[in-house]
């Protein structure tokens, strides 16, 4: 067991966002948060990367209490989170001054080459589209080589097609690099498409109404009957018809 | 593209000059038109400014005006910069600090003659504390936003990646705020040249200020008040231009080219 989550609270003020989240995840298991805007799934992740400290209960993990962030689980924003002042390969080595000269350059090479930006290299990133502005935040975080990657609606700013493209090169890293994989989303599709399991929160205070394994290999057919009746359980868990 | 942009640029230059021209054309003509006889002519104006310069008093006037203007400046960014650091990270001290600065901003720099005068005596000291004044709190309160407004998640990604709070605000705050640091020493050293100008007025005997009063007050000569003024914007046009390279460095030009 990687991460243990041991009845996670959250009040902001008098508001409760969060009531006893109970979760435990795998090393190298790709988790996804699924639940309405709102509903505290955001709050979650900033709480397990050590960002925000909870009213109740704690986050372990390996054993050891998260008390702050560390380089050990690197977080992921929407692409904005990438340095507008580096190059690709400064954002890439951002995270690499502990390491060699020869060590730092070899690994910003290896992550170029992962993420697919080869030629980019001395580019910065306002010359990179969203999904490149993606992937390189992407780079620079496995670039330090974690062990847990949180994710928080990391596509959510591009566009579908892309998306589309995004969950198929995150899931060709995560089966390279087997990582252990938090990711936030309220796209109930993507989560059926990525994940080992989804944990659905209900809305405010987000509570966990349910873990849904999705035993499906990769890569995983979205026509497949199965697919669509796993996906068609979490509609009707959250409330929705699937129809429109 | 780089090209069309080069081309861009050659042509509005050239409109510059032009309306430049056009401008001493109607000045000249202005003069002769109406007459008048304490009006100079441009010619006049350059016959004053070549008998200034026989007489050794022109570039040490503008030595004078520029180690001033130096002086007061490179003060106000030694002092602002890291005062709106600290009141950007800390915002107890902004808050304690925020009104002081914004009760002292509106006073004009040249309110403060009088009291610079009792402080410094008629030295260069006066004047380089009137353009310190002038230029410390638009770098303290550019410096004092930028910090603010960096984006939380660089901050956070910065932490992430195990940065100490030192090399956060090496690698992560000072360059995600430079640009606009940059934006406030530009506004800064256009206020602090203003106030050059008025402050050599008062305190001192030399330097583009001084000329222009002295010129009127001795003898009316209203060809070396003239002169005296279009050195002023002349060498303010020439030092802003210098400042707006700065944009084009490196480290930010991501912030101020698409």
């Amino acid at each position: 067991m990687k991460v243990h989550f041991d009845s996670i609270g959250m009040r902001f003020g008098g508001v409760r966002v969060l009531d006893d989240i109970n979760l435990s995840v795998n090393a190298g298991e790709f988790v996804c948060i699924l639940g309405p805007s709102g509903c505290g799934k955001s709050t979650l992740l900033n709480i397990v990367g050590g960002f925000v400290t909870p009213t109740e209960g704690r986050v372990t993990i390996d054993g050891e209490p998260v008390t702050g962030p560390d380089p050990r689980r690197i977080f992921v924003f929407q692409e904005r989170g990438v340095f507008p002042w580096l190059t690709v390969e400064e954002n890439i080595g951002f995270g690499l001054f502990r390491q060699k000269d020869d060590e730092k350059r070899a690994r910003i090479a290896r992550y170029v080459q992962l993420v697919g930006l080869q030629g980019f290299e001395r580019s910065y990133p306002r010359e990179l589209s969203g999904g490149m502005k993606q992937r390189l935040e992407v780079a620079r975080a496995l670039a330090v080589d974690p062990d847990v990657l949180y994710l928080d609606e990391p596509f959510g700013a591009l566009d579908s097609i892309t998306r589309l493209q995004m969950r198929r090169e995150l899931l060709r890293i995560w089966q390279a690099e087997r990582k252990t994989i938090l990711f936030v989303t309220h796209d109930i599709e993507e989560s059926v498409q990525l994940a080992d399991r989804v944990v659905v929160l209900s809305a405010r205070p987000g509570r966990v109404r349910r873990v849904v394994d999705v035993n499906l290999a990769h890569p995983r057919d979205l026509s497949d009957p199965r697919y669509i009746a796993l996906r068609d359980e979490i509609f009707g868990e959250i409330g929705l018809a699937h129809q429109i | 593209m780089k090209a069309e942009g080069r081309r861009q640029r050659a042509e509005g230059r050239i409109r510059a000059v032009v309306l430049g021209l056009v401008l001493l054309a109607f000045w000249a003509l202005a003069v002769v038109v109406s007459g008048t006889k304490i009006f100079p002519s441009p010619m006049d104006v350059v016959r004053g400014l070549l008998e200034l310069a026989r007489r050794k008093l022109l570039w040490a006037y503008m030595g004078d005006s520029l180690f001033r203007v130096a002086c007061g400046y490179l003060a106000a960014v030694a002092i602002g910069i890291p005062v709106g650091l600290a009141m950007g990270w800390w915002s107890s001290l902004a808050r304690a600090a925020n009104p002081v600065i914004q009760m002292l901003r509106p006073i004009s720099p040249l309110a403060w003659m009088p009291l610079a005068v009792i402080w410094f005596g008629v030295s260069n000291l006066a004047p380089i504390f009137l353009i310190f004044l002038a230029s410390v709190f638009p770098i303290i309160v550019a410096t004092m936003n930028g910090v603010r407004n960096v984006p939380p998640m660089y901050v956070q990604a910065g932490r992430n990646f195990g940065l100490s709070t030192r090399a956060l605000i090496t690698r992560v705050l000072f360059p995600a705020i430079l640009p606009r640091i940059l934006v406030g020493l530009r506004i800064a050293f256009g206020v602090a040249w203003l106030v050059l100008v008025a402050a050599e007025m008062i305190a001192v005997d030399s330097g583009l200020g001084y000329l222009i009063i002295d010129a009127r007050n001795a003898g009316k000569r209203y060809d070396l008040v003239v002169g005296g003024m279009l050195l002023i914007g002349l060498l303010g046009l020439i030092l802003d231009t210098l400042i707006r390279r700065a944009e084009t460095l490196r480290a930010v030009r991501w912030a101020f080219h698409e």
